[in-house]
């Protein structure tokens, strides 16, 4: 039976996170995220799960706390925002690298710099284009709701486990900060160090029984020929989870002459933007990628053949905008719209904007 | 009488552990890893935990250590073992869990890491490889170099003004609350092998009796960042490292000596 509550985005995320039966947490407080480790901590799931919780000293630490339990076959978490997840990346290539499974979750605020506190999706191309050093890619979920803030952090441990790979859920203040009513699934039993090994024994550094050969976690390949085979390996990952892993939701787009693609927060101003733009008589729709990668091309490009343009909404002074055009392929005009410094645009604007820059 | 009528198993009086792999050594003749990487497998072999230890390996020299060290082990970014060992330590705490890093990657890149981690005292083992210099990276100046020794990178020496001073990371450290054990030792004679390897055989009871963070410096040489044989360099090494890095226990059973 699941528990109908109301909480924050920040907040059902950690509830979540226990209930999936994660096995550890650890980070270091920044805002808008800081509630996170805050109701872990008040939560003590050491006692109500046995999950480790730990502040860090700093986001590095943290994340190479995640790289070390990671790398034990653990269920691992760890969660910031913008200007803390820049001193991840370092971690998170390595864990791209080592192939660990983990997840990141990024509640963005404006930048560059210290920036703002307030809501951002500023932080687009340092998720979906490495981010950090090396031909890697994370798979990138975009919760639009406090519900998906819940939802996502077991999807997101399923594709880490699945493909042995760092996942990042890309939030943003406003989703992380709101209030909503959330459904909680029941509490799931973590698994015991015998399942564990059972299951991840051929790879996890859990202590050489004599049965096996020793396990090493590295990233590190100082041959030519063997580190080329280990990015080679890396992109056949990235191509299935385009294949069999891409996530997205269409709204009004059956009929539509106009197209919004947005995700996060700005899909859900662009929701209601679509309403306004429906009730005066303007055909238009919303394309919400609720994976930014793998990132829905095909189903833009295809959209292209029905509709006049498209407006790529985002909290960003143009970012996803550049990947809406390359899967619109120079068909139909592509423009951006959106506000950054932590204001957050209106649907009014957004039905203005498409107006003046799509419609004309 | 045959050679082959002494070699039996029966005759055997020492052999290598088996926990060092057959992997030919990537450090330079004379160089002190090697015999600090058996000197902790020895240990492990013989305190019969193989299977419930975890290494975990830093950036420098000693980055291929998994390539030697027949366990399992997690290769850490550059400065991060501690906090690695940490989680490991956390997730699994009825296992020995170890790092094993330079004066490079410990006192520069890793000093908050590494500060923490003795602060929270977590029940790990530290083993601190100090040879005064990045050997891997072919000899810069690191925290650890000596007033007035010559790198590539303090070509005229190691000016205090400028630079600093040496840390003494293992001084430092001793001062927190959560570290149990701390020492210092060599391993460029019989002598002090012995004695490294009593230190190190103590680290590990320490995790085994759950006791928090023992931390186990070995001054060391690099005769090859030195630009010395490496004769000379043990010789410069006594003559100069230990005055600044005095060997011996700092902190034994949580108390300052």
């Amino acid at each position: 039976m699941s528990e109908l509550k109301l909480m924050k985005g920040n907040e059902a995320l950690a509830e979540a996170a226990i209930r999936c039966g994660t096995d550890a947490y650890f980070g270091y407080p920044i805002t808008p995220q800081s509630e996170v480790i805050e109701y872990l901590m008040t939560e003590r799931p050491e006692k109500r799960t046995g999950m480790v919780v730990l502040q860090a000293e700093s986001e590095i630490a943290a994340i190479n706390m995640v790289y070390g339990a990671a790398g034990t076959g653990k269920k691992v978490l760890t969660s910031s925002s913008s200007p803390g997840i820049s001193l991840k990346l370092e971690g998170i290539s390595y864990m791209a690298g080592a192939e660990l499974p983990a997840v990141i979750v990024n509640v963005v605020r404006g930048g560059p710099g210290l920036g703002t506190i307030q809501p951002s999706q500023a932080d687009y191309f340092q998720s979906v284009k490495g981010g950090g050093h090396g031909d890697y890619k994370l798979y990138v979920l975009a919760p639009a709701s406090v519900q998906e803030m819940a939802d996502f952090v077991e999807d997101a441990f399923d594709i880490a486990f699945k493909y042995r790979a760092p996942v990042l859920i890309l939030s943003d203040g406003l989703i992380g900060q709101m209030m909503e009513k959330v459904y909680l699934k029941p509490q799931q039993e973590r698994l015991t160090n015998e399942k564990l090994i059972e299951k991840h024994g051929d790879w996890a550094t859990t202590g050489k029984p004599k049965t096996r050969e020793r396990n090493i976690i590295t990233s590190l390949d100082l041959q030519s020929e063997k580190m080329e085979a280990r990015v080679r390996n890396l992109m056949k990952k990235y191509e299935r989870m385009e294949k069999e892993d891409l996530r997205y939701e269409k709204i009004n787009c059956d009929d539509a002459e106009y197209l919004i693609v947005a995700y996060g927060s700005s899909a859900r101003i662009s929701q209601k933007a679509v309403e306004l733009g429906r009730a005066k008589g303007i055909k238009v729709g919303l394309l919400r990628p609720i994976t930014l990668f793998p990132f829905p091309k095909d189903q833009i490009l295809e959209l292209t053949n029905q509709v006049k343009g498209i407006l790529s909404v985002e909290l960003n002074a143009g970012q996803m905008v550049e990947d809406v055009r390359l899967s619109a392929q120079f068909k139909v005009p592509v423009e951006h719209f959106g506000r950054t410094g932590g204001i957050i645009h209106t649907p009014e604007e957004i039905l203005e904007a498409l107006e003046q820059k799509i419609i004309k | 009488m045959d050679i082959l009528d002494i070699i039996k198993p029966e005759n055997q009086v020492f052999c290598k552990t088996k926990l060092m792999t057959d992997t030919p050594l990537s450090y330079c003749p004379g160089c002190g890893h090697g015999t600090a990487h058996n000197l902790t497998m020895e240990v492990i072999d013989e305190m019969g935990v193989s299977e419930e230890t975890i290494g975990v390996a830093p950036v420098g020299c000693s980055v291929l250590a998994y390539d030697f060290m027949n366990i399992d082990i997690t290769q850490a970014a550059h400065g991060r073992a501690p906090a690695v060992a940490t989680a490991i330590a956390r997730c699994w705490p009825e296992k020995y869990v170890f790092t094993y890093q330079g004066d490079g990657d410990l006192a520069a890149i890793g000093t908050a890491e590494t500060i923490h981690a003795c602060n929270r005292g977590e029940n790990i083992v530290i083993i601190f490889v100090n040879n005064g210099i990045y050997g891997m990276t072919g000899g810069q100046m690191a925290p650890t170099t000596l007033e007035g020794m010559k790198s590539s990178t303090s070509p005229y020496g190691r000016e205090i003004e400028t630079m600093g001073s040496p840390l003494k990371m293992t001084e430092l450290i001793a001062n927190l609350p959560g570290v149990y054990y701390v020492t210092r030792q060599a391993v460029h004679t019989h002598k002090s092998v012995r004695k490294a390897k009593k230190a190190i055989r103590k680290a590990f009871e320490n995790t085994r009796l759950k006791k928090g963070l023992s931390f186990v410096e070995i001054v060391s040489n690099c005769n090859s960042g030195w630009k010395m044989t490496p004769i000379e360099s043990n010789i410069w090494m006594e003559e100069n490292m230990f005055p600044y890095f005095p060997l011996g226990d700092i902190k034994v059973d949580g108390k300052l000596k």
